[in-house]
């Protein structure tokens, strides 16, 4: 919550970021001072938590490799396949649970629950239990998350005197009431010890719990004959309780009830239960563990509806939805109770590929997994450092996430050039061509705004833009004709084809060429490529006479370089330069100075040109005897 | 594969460098230090994978990496290497260097030196974008186009060279190897220049030509340990070159190693057949040549420092005319081997370091990867 400095009489005003908003106090009349302080709202905070980040990152690489998984393979071999993947999914989020665990971080909670959510669908969902394997990993999932059973335990098993303690038959209860009996059988193992008198009931317990049918899935008993069995035990146990043969021990007798499933006893130990799941996976358990997954829903909204005390939590409703097969309502829930998209976006995908979401379209042409995965895969954009993950949740999403991808990475603030360059391998890895350019004409233009000119030359290179590349050759030449000499040699010299992208550069590699000809005394070469970009217009006009001056100590040379041929041709080009320049356009500007210099140039060059010509006129005449 | 451990760290890892051993103590590298980038703020860390016998961690397995300390760094972290067993300097996307002192008693870090503006232009931050030590003198270049020399105990820079050569060009890394303090240059543009410096009466003259060109931007360089005229290279082609210094020209053999920029690659410092390069597209290579040299790699070159890490400096004494593997142009295809040492679909691999038989590096994804049993 932000609170404004005097707030009455204040406005508040707020301008949309990527992600964000800032906020600033004004007030909308003219006058009036206002707040100097501009606050920034950002509406997710998780990511910025370091912890999470790792979340983030792990259930990435999980991300990537599901989506890489073969098409091609039956769907029946793919399942334990999508399970390993949802178990890893939990495992990350388990891993960053303990490390927020120890630094008491109140998040820890949601992650609990999300991991609760997570596992209950990976059993209805994904696993598909069937009757029978269904109330097993039911019993696995309740068991996972009443960590506290275990922990009392300890504490009795440590003690001195195990069977007198006082949270004992608490223990026993809520170990059988997991469905532990093994573990209840060796507590109770304690007591009896204590209280030889009272062997034969203590016996006669652990005989009924050691008989207590428990279905194997891997077996050869099919379901009805489990049934059977179970009804044969389950008759035993109420045997014994109309006997009376428990009425000794009150705490016997409890478990007796319970084991036969009897509600009052079970909503009697509600505190040991905690929740209104485990009083349903419980109340299966014992009265009907051949409970199929349509009944399901029936039974949790039976149970859910006995066991509440408290108004129902995000978490209760979620959990129905579940119980009732209703996956589009879980995914619904989630997305408004939780405040990141994490959790739905990767649920979702996830379920999209065990083909279990019905291609639900929604209004804007994309489907439930599309739209989830496009609001995560923003929502990292916004980050400074995550918005790589990004890239890859977009390249999933087959319909817009190419577009999104294409809006978002321009938007990537590029400080320094080893992240330039990531970006660009990106968007040339997807053929984005317009957001190539653009990364690479700021690139360049942060580099020609420090005088940069071979770095900037090189990006527009990159970016294939003839028109910058212009632009950029104009400024080396500008600098040559500043200066006298080039910076970046080494990259015009070693253009190769690049050189072909624009006119001017060409021109510019060219001239280079001029240069290191005319410095390893080539001169004939020189002469020839001096003239060809004057013929071939490669040189623009404005360069002509650069050219032309370069030209005077080639002709003022005691060996004849020009042929007379390429001296008619420089005094034609000298003659078409002169003309346009006696055209009174706006040389109005130019001093007197500058007029005179010209003149000067101009003159001597005409007198090189002549004597060269007289020069090679003898020499190609003359005829060697 | 099967020894290779991810460690998630919440920073994206620009550099990874073992902190060097005492070579007389046989004992494998146990610290090493990371440099993030990318991040609001920057962190510089040092990392442990040795047993803890006083922390009693029980979770996390053996040779799971164990943050020791840290300390914020402003700006990326471009570099990053090792002075001595204490010092480490790292090179800034602000232009900055700075040389950290580690504490191993009290596992601190504290700033022992700090050039806020190795490397600028007049109106802007450069990126200092490479360094590399030689104690006690430190060379950076940036992106400015200049060479600084810091020596590690003087508030000022030594030397700057740069603005003086008009064909000086934006160098991006250099590395200096053995007593004649040599450069191998390169930058981002179709440029690979080398200079020799003979150190004389202390004074380090410079001279720098080019060797040779290669058509793409160059982004790592390193030089055989052993036989100093030996280079390898990678840029933004993805492709591993072998040039040999005396030819100049093309590349003695040319390999195509990525599909993406490499990022760095490392000779073996003590077994100088094997390579290793990592890469964008997330996958870290390991090359290994079979030598023709019949002597054993322990006696080929010489080694009487008592550091070994891959800054240092190691005497002239070692200068054997031996003919190595990499030397093999085309014809030695057959004798390379390549294996991929990290699961694929990992992101952008910037950094690895090895020394003996321990290998880490560092990802865009987040994850330190620590390798204890290399096979070299």
């Amino acid at each position: 919550a932000i609170h404004l400095q005097e707030p009455e009489g204040k406005h508040m005003g707020f301008a949309w970021g990527q992600g964000n908003i800032f906020v600033y106090e004004t007030l909308f009349k003219a006058t009036g001072s206002g707040s100097p302080f501009i606050h920034e709202v950002r509406k997710d905070e998780d990511i910025y938590s370091p912890i999470l980040r790792k979340l983030f990152n792990e259930s990435h690489h999980i991300f990537v490799g599901l989506q890489t998984i073969r098409e091609d393979l039956p769907s029946k071999n793919k399942k334990p396949q999508f399970v390993s993947i949802s178990k890893n999914y939990r495992s990350v989020i388990r891993a960053c649970m303990e490390e927020l665990h120890i630094s008491l971080n109140p998040t820890v909670s949601i992650l609990l629950a999300i991991e609760l959510i997570w596992n209950l669908c990976e059993v209805l969902f994904i696993d598909a239990a069937p009757a029978g394997s269904l109330l097993l990993h039911l019993l696995d999932w309740v068991r996972l998350h009443k960590a506290d059973v275990d922990e009392k335990a300890r504490d009795v098993l440590q003690s001195d005197s195990p069977a007198e303690h006082r949270d004992y038959w608490d223990v026993v209860v809520s170990y059988v009431l997991q469905g532990r009996l093994d573990e209840a059988r060796q507590m109770l193992g304690k007591k009896a010890t204590l209280t030889p008198a009272a062997n034969n009931i203590f016996k006669m317990m652990d005989n009924l719990l050691s008989k207590m049918p428990f279905y194997n899935p891997g077996g050869t008993q099919t379901l009805t004959e489990f049934d059977v069995k179970w009804r044969h035990w389950h008759e035993e146990v109420d045997r014994c309780l109309q006997d009376n043969s428990f009425a000794s021990n009150q705490h016997l007798e409890v478990l007796c009830k319970i084991l036969l499933g009897d509600e009052d006893t079970l909503l009697e130990h509600k505190d040991l239960l905690g929740t209104w799941y485990h009083f349903l996976v419980s109340r299966l358990l014992f009265c009907h563990p051949t409970v199929k997954p349509t009944e399901l829903h029936y039974y949790a909204q039976v149970n859910y509806s006995t066991k509440t005390l408290s108004a129902p939590e995000p978490l209760d409703s979620i959990l129905l939805a579940a119980f009732e097969f209703d996956i589009h309502q879980v995914i619904k829930d989630c997305s408004i109770a939780l405040n990141n998209w994490w959790f739905v976006a990767h649920l979702t995908d996830l379920l999209d590929h065990c083909k279990l979401l019905q291609s639900h379209n929604l209004h804007f042409g994309s489907n439930l997994r599309e739209f989830l995965l496009l609001e995560y895969a923003s929502g990292l954009f916004t980050h400074h450092s995550l918005w790589q993950l990004a890239v890859d949740y977009f390249d999933h999403c087959l319909e817009f996430g190419r577009v999104y991808l294409e809006l978002q990475i321009e938007r990537v603030p590029l400080d320094t050039e080893r992240k330039a360059l990531k970006v660009l391998r990106i968007c040339e890895q997807r053929q984005m061509s317009e957001q190539v350019r653009s990364i690479c004409k700021i690139m360049a233009m942060r580099a020609l705004r420090n005088n940069r000119l071979g770095s900037a030359l090189s990006w527009s290179i990159r970016a294939k833009d003839a028109a910058f590349a212009t632009l950029i050759s104009e400024r080396f030449l500008q600098d040559y004709c500043a200066k006298g000499t080039f910076s970046d040699l080494d990259l015009i010299d070693n253009l190769g084809p690049a050189m072909l992208l624009s006119d001017r550069l060409t021109f510019l590699g060219k001239y280079r060429e001029f240069h290191k000809l005319y410095g390893e005394k080539r001169f004939k070469e020189a002469a020839k490529l001096l003239l060809s970009l004057m013929t071939a217009k490669i040189a623009p006009r404005s360069f002509w006479m650069t050219l032309l001056t370069d030209a005077l100590p080639l002709l003022e040379q005691k060996e004849v370089i020009f042929s007379a041929d390429q001296t008619y041709e420089l005094m034609f080009c000298l003659e078409e330069l002169t003309s346009s320049l006696n055209t009174p356009s706006s040389d109005s500007d130019k001093s007197m100075q500058e007029e005179d210099v010209e003149l000067t140039k101009v003159e001597l060059l005409r007198l090189a040109l002549s004597r060269n010509l007289a020069m090679a006129i003898v020499k190609e005449g003359t005829v060697e005897t | 594969m099967e020894n290779i451990n991810a460690k998630y760290v919440s920073q994206k890892i620009s550099k990874t460098r073992w902190c060097p051993v005492s070579y007389s103590s046989l004992q494998q590298p146990e610290v090493f230090a990371t440099g993030s980038w990318d991040n609001e703020d920057n962190k510089v860390s040092i990392w442990s994978i040795g047993n803890h016998n006083n922390s009693g961690l029980e979770d996390g397995f053996e040779g799971d990496p164990q943050i020791l300390c840290e300390h914020k760094h402003g700006g990326d972290v471009l570099d990053l290497q090792f002075l001595d067993q204490e010092r480490m300097v790292s090179a800034s996307s602000t232009g900055a260097v700075t040389i950290f002192r580690y504490h191993p008693n009290t596992h601190t870090i504290s700033v022992l030196q700090h050039w806020a503006r190795a490397h600028s232009y007049p109106c802007d931050n450069a990126p200092c974008t490479a360094l590399v030590c030689s104690s006690p003198e430190i060379v950076t270049v940036g992106e400015d186009g200049r060479i600084v020399v810091f020596r590690a105990d003087q508030e000022g820079a030594v030397r700057v060279i740069g603005e003086m050569r008009t064909r000086m060009l934006p160098p991006h890394k250099e590395s200096s190897l053995k007593l004649s303090v040599v450069f191998v240059r390169e930058c981002r543009q179709q440029h690979n220049s080398r200079g020799d410096l003979p150190k004389d009466h202390g004074a380090l003259k410079f001279d720098l030509f080019i060797i040779f060109l290669y058509r793409a931007p160059l982004h790592c360089v390193d030089r055989h340990p052993n036989q100093q005229h030996i280079v390898a290279t990678g840029g933004q082609d993805g492709m591993l070159c072998v040039w040999d210094v005396r030819q100049g020209g093309t590349p003695i053999s040319l390999m195509e190693a990525h599909s993406a920029e490499m990022w760095e690659v490392r000779f073996h410092p003590t077994n100088p057949d094997h390579l290793f390069t990592c890469s964008e597209d997330g996958s870290l290579l390991h090359w290994e040549t079979a030598s023709h040299s019949e002597m054993p790699s322990f006696l080929q070159g010489g080694r009487n420092s008592s550091v070994i890490s891959h800054g240092a400096l190691t005497p002239a004494g070692g200068n054997r005319p031996l003919s190595s593997a990499w030397l093999c142009g085309d014809s030695g295809k057959g004798c390379l081997e390549t294996t991929h040492m990290l699961p694929s679909q990992t992101m952008s691999v910037n950094s690895l370091d090895i020394i003996g038989q321990c290998l880490v590096c560092g990802t865009d994804g987040e994850a330190i990867f620590v390798n204890r049993h290399v096979p070299v």
